[in-house]
């Protein structure tokens, strides 16, 4: 797989250079310092994924995705978490990291780039996860793959060997795990609060001691969760 | 106050030195650069550029392990592009620790 980084900080370009090392058959062809370079590169090449900086002076990541016909698959890159919910409008962007990026998120993105390559296969089980794309979820539903608007889930609860998806119009009650969707979810936006709950950080309302209100629902957030929930927030 | 430290840097090098010293070379090279460019954008009230700037410090703050700085950070930040200069005495004084520990490595 070859890619290229489009970054105007150095150190963000390295630290990338570096991450695409430890990952066997990534290759990075080229690096820029600016969305203009790679435009002129990718009209020459052909390329399957792109590490792109959003903030960029004059030229900013998302105004690069606008000018590319086909674009490959891309991974965010920035410091700034609050550009999330616009990166989910587009199919191409396959996740979003936030700097700095640890070795350990930046291969959970790598690995959701791979299963985007991949064909799905139908599970013949009746109910399972099956796979994302960049702003959706399948789930298999009686055969059925249903799909759903990832930043439209509000709330999701694990339920024995189920679990319970809530989004903004519709509830669906799916075979299989907390663990597993959370593995599907953007860190950006969905945090695990305690273990039968993880939330769309975007959908809180208010948190009062242990516990966030979610649209109607009061979600317990447990002892070892909640340093990561308040570290998140924007508190004055 | 919360001191800089190169953990984040260990961690991501696995103990090749050779990548400890690109990664903190860039950043003594760009880090001066960049805060002159805050200086003079602050100075003349150019709030908007010095957002911009200060979003380029930030990574840097974080790459550091300053992570109240971070968050310090952001804030003055999100108040630049609001059209104010709330918190630039305690973002210059982040600046200045972070100055005096990149003189010492």
């Amino acid at each position: 797989m070859n890619c290229i980084i489009i970054d105007d900080e150095a150190i963000a370009r390295a630290i990338i250079e570096r991450l695409c090392s430890t990952v066997n058959g990534l290759n990075v062809k080229e690096e820029f310092p600016n969305a203009i370079q790679a435009i002129k590169y990718l009209n020459q090449n052909k390329i399957d994924l792109i590490f792109l900086d959003i903030h960029m002076p004059d030229f900013t990541g998302f105004d690069f995705i606008e000018t590319l016909k086909n674009p490959p698959k891309i991974i965010l890159t920035t410091s700034d978490a609050n550009f999330a919910i616009q990166a989910f409008e587009y199919d191409c962007i396959v996740d979003y990291l936030v700097k700095p990026i640890t070795s350990e998120r930046f291969q959970k993105a790598i690995q959701k780039v791979k299963v985007k390559s991949s064909t799905v296969v139908s599970a013949s089980s009746s109910k399972k996860i099956e796979t994302t794309s960049g702003n959706d979820l399948y789930v298999n539903i009686d055969r059925r793959l249903i799909k759903i608007d990832i930043p439209s889930i509000y709330l999701i609860e694990a339920k024995g060997d189920y679990i319970h998806i809530k989004t903004e119009d519709k509830n669906y009650t799916v075979h299989s795990t907390l663990k597993k969707i959370e593995n599907k979810l953007p860190e950006s936006i969905f945090l695990k609060v305690h273990r039968s709950f993880i939330i769309n950080f975007n959908k809180i309302i208010d948190i009062e001691d242990n516990s966030v209100l979610i649209k109607r629902d009061v979600i317990p957030v447990s002892r070892s969760n909640r340093p990561e929930l308040m570290k998140r927030l924007n508190l004055l | 106050m919360e001191q800089p430290n190169l953990s984040y840097i260990h961690t991501l090098s696995g103990g090749d030195k050779a990548f400890e010293k690109k990664l903190i070379d860039i950043i003594q090279k760009e880090f001066p650069q960049e805060k002159k460019t805050y200086h003079e954008n602050i100075t003349i009230g150019n709030y908007k550029k010095t957002a911009e700037i200060v979003h380029k410090l930030k990574h840097k703050i974080s790459i550091l392990g300053l992570e109240e700085s971070y968050e310090h950070a952001i804030a003055f930040e999100n108040n630049l592009l609001d059209g104010n200069n709330k918190l630039q005495n305690k973002f210059e004084s982040i600046l200045t620790t972070i100055t005096n520990y990149l003189y010492k490595l």
